[in-house]
């Protein structure tokens, strides 16, 4: 992967010193690494550590804290319910029940073929159409128990 | 598709189609709904470099629950209709557009006026108007006028106008934001930096969201506004991965306006240089305190600091940072071209201004409002909102997302300004607004709230580390009907202490759910201890349906809304519930429109 740090971090280069400047793009680096890999494995850790000079267990540290960062492989679909606030009231724990009984897994894991992840998310930002998933890039809202057939479909679909 | 015969497009002089694409339309199916227009106009041979025109997309307008809204504007005459979906799409070009009859039960309805006729728009004004992706079209209703008018005047001068306006935060605590940029305008330390808080992680919450989204040039002259009055030459917007429009738009707007000039170097010669930077966040709502932010552009763990040193004196690596809200900033070109006295004329004595909330929850007209400050609940829940849906009885609205709490029905009355909800044991919050009907337990909600603040604790201190999680095992434990004696004298115990002796604001303010409801709704927390019940019939481990034959007007909507064959029924007989059967899944009590399932 290449990596130019001043580049990264823009215009704020000519204000802060080196150290900070690495440390500044770490996160951005771990975001565009988990992009390419799908998760963060050990070995793209140690090439962050060295590249930026920073130690890795504080690497670790950081990446570990952030819920947006995973240690293992993720699934093709990433299915996302929204348990926010206004999901919550208009029954998103049924759809999560729903989902995690029809592929046998917990919410927050992966099946076994890496076929999907199932997950939580605080709100997206669409509570007018409460309930609401996504699965990868596309919303579903507003979901009974029509909808979800539909949710299951796209979830099984190739 | 063939080109239809042409029909008389000559009438059609200046046509203009507007539809909603924020997140919530675009999930209505929006981009369906503009694809559908392009064929349809492009088969009655209006060209296709006039659609690109034509189909002018627009951010979020607030009204979600009639996605996809689209307002045809021929020859200067405009009129909305709501909820489009393609197949609408050809009648309305054929009628209304070709023969000028617009096609009359698809308009929006009055609830669409009463929607908007209470609410007092400033930030929301070009939101649903303007193109987002097109600079020019911010600059054409007077946009960047506030950043020629400032660069003149004195940093003193600019700070003295947005103090004497009265702009509060508005991302929850209400400091004066000019008092906040006096402080780091006075601090000493090179470079300083302004960093847009659009870290909107409250559940329930999406003001900041669809203004980014509406009218992304807004914020960003705000911070152009902040930077000059502070000293700051650079600028971060902190925003949520999770909101990947918003991220899109505001990167197309900082582009366009660093070619503008208005950002860069020696903007529009006045000798100040400033840059913004977007910096993703990574999925952590505790770093929407201001300490944590920074902490997480630094690169470290999203970890709070205790306060002072307050950021305006030490923030980012060390130098003096103002960290203001999305909403606040937005605030700011119209304050500084239409005036303090114009802003400060609106609102309550000490909360200047209007606020922009999401209302959401059990209510008719959801989406996203602008109202004065000092508007009564009621104007908000039964004038714009409409009241409950279907009719329930309204019980309580959650403002101030999990730092906040609920406010009892019998509190309706109260007006919404800072105080006036701290009072009540809420608070303003960034703007969620949940409303809750009869069906809504208040021990669950209040779980449900402290199940969140729980895990996103960041586990930095211990009040609120170890007592959230004693807190929510009491909670639990009462929705599971093993509550005991004395849970509520503890959770109230707790819930003080650790409002006392945590770190930040997360920890201080993550009892107040749970204070609040037991404080307007201690009745609900003893019926379910002592009694084993759940009145709203919420809690799972407590329910028992049964049907009221008095009430059941025998409708079979729950016999067919069950899952497990559990409602025996027969039309003109009342329904039954075979307990043997019944799940429990509450699906026959939310499909009775009578509420005769108990």
């Amino acid at each position: 992967m290449n990596l130019n740090v001043d580049e990264t971090i823009g215009h704020i280069k000519e204000a802060i010193s080196v150290s900070e400047k690495n440390r500044g793009v770490l996160i951005y680096t771990l975001q565009r690494v988990q992009q390419e890999m799908n998760y963060l494995p050990d070995h793209a850790m140690k090439m962050i550590s060295e590249k930026l000079g920073i130690p890795l267990s504080d690497v670790y540290s950081t990446a570990s804290f952030y819920k947006q960062f995973y240690f293992t492989p993720r699934g093709k679909k990433i299915v996302k319910v929204c348990t926010g606030t206004a999901c919550h009231v208009r029954g998103a724990s049924k759809v999560m029940e729903k989902l995690e009984s029809e592929f046998d897994i917990k919410e927050g894991k992966t099946t076994p073929d890496l076929s999907m992840t199932l997950e939580t998310v605080g709100c997206i930002g669409c509570c007018g159409l409460a309930p609401v998933a996504t699965v990868n890039e596309y919303i579903v809202g507003e979901i009974d128990s029509a909808k979800i057939e539909e949710i299951i479909e796209a979830i099984k679909a190739e | 598709m063939p080109a239809k015969k042409p029909t008389k497009t000559s009438g059609i002089k200046d046509l203009v189609i507007r539809v909603c694409v924020g997140t919530g339309g675009l999930a209505a199916g929006s981009q369906e709904v503009i694809d559908e227009f392009g064929r349809q106009l492009k088969s009655y041979g209006i060209k296709a470099d006039i659609l690109k025109k034509c189909v002018n997309k627009t951010g979020c307008r607030g009204f979600c629950a009639k996605d996809v809204l689209v307002d045809v504007i021929l020859n200067g005459k405009s009129e909305t209709y709501q909820l489009i979906t393609p197949e609408n799409v050809a009648r309305i070009v054929e009628e209304h557009i070709l023969k000028g009859e617009p096609v009359k039960e698809w308009l929006v309805g009055p609830e669409y006026h009463a929607f908007h006729d209470k609410q007092t728009k400033i930030l929301l004004k070009e939101c649903g108007h303007i193109d987002p992706e097109d600079i020019n079209a911010y600059i054409n209703i007077g946009g960047y006028e506030a950043v020629r008018k400032i660069f003149p005047l004195e940093t003193f001068e600019v700070i003295e106008e947005v103090r004497a306006s009265g702009l509060r935060g508005r991302g929850g605590a209400g400091f004066l934001t000019g008092l906040k940029w006096d402080l780091c305008s006075k601090a000493e330390g090179k470079p300083k930096y302004i960093i847009c808080n659009a870290d909107e992680g409250d559940p329930g919450a999406f003001m900041d969201r669809s203004v980014i989204e509406g009218n992304p040039h807004s914020v960003i002259e705000g911070m152009i506004i902040g930077g000059y009055a502070i000293g700051a030459n650079y600028g971060y917007v902190y925003i949520r991965a999770e909101y990947p429009l918003a991220i899109h738009r505001l990167k197309i707007a900082i582009a366009d306006a660093r070619k503008k000039g208005f950002i860069g170097k020696n903007i529009l010669k006045s000798g100040f240089d400033f840059d913004i930077k977007i910096k993703e966040g990574a999925g952590a709502f505790i770093c929407g305190e201001e300490t944590a932010l920074i902490a997480s552009i630094e690169g470290k763990r999203g970890m709070p600091k205790a306060k002072p040193p307050f950021p305006a004196y030490k923030g980012l690596w060390g130098k003096p940072t103002v960290i203001n809200n999305v909403e606040t900033l937005a605030n700011l070109p119209s304050i500084i071209t239409k005036g303090a006295k114009w802003f400060a004329s609106i609102g309550t004595e000490k909360s200047k201004g209007t606020k922009v909330f999401a209302l959401t929850g059990k209510i008719k007209n959801t989406g996203l409002i602008e109202v004065p400050m000092g508007i009564s609940l009621k104007e908000i829940i039964y004038d714009i909102g409409g009241g409950c849906e279907r009719n329930r009885k309204f019980k309580a609205v959650q403002t101030g997302g999990p730092s906040g709490g609920c406010i009892p029905a019998s509190h309706i009355d109260m007006p919404v300004d800072y105080e006036s909800l701290m009072g009540a044991g809420s608070m303003m919050g960034s703007g969620g607004m949940v409303v809750m009907d009869d069906t809504t337990c208040m021990v669950d909600m209040a779980k449900f709230f402290l199940t969140f603040t729980q895990n996103e604790s960041c586990g930095k201190c211990t009040p609120c580390r170890i007592g959230t999680k004693r807190m929510l095992e009491i909670l639990t434990r009462i929705t599971e009907g093993k509550g005991k004696e004395g849970d509520i004298e503890l959770l109230l115990e707790l819930g003080n202490d650790i409002k006392l002796s945590s770190l930040c604001g997360l920890g201080m303010s993550a009892p107040n759910p749970v204070l609040s409801t037991i404080k307007f709704f201690r009745d609900e927390y003893e019926a379910h201890i002592k009694e084993g019940v759940c009145p709203a019939t919420v809690c799972k481990a407590l329910r028992r349906y049964t049907v009221s034959a008095e009430l059941c007007k025998m409708c079979g909507k729950c016999f067919k809304a069950c899952p497990s064959a559990a409602v025996t029924w027969e039309k003109k007989q009342p329904a039954v519930i075979d307990k043997t059967k019944c799940i429990k899944c509450g699906a026959c009590y939310e499909a009775c429109p009578f509420s005769a399932i108990l």
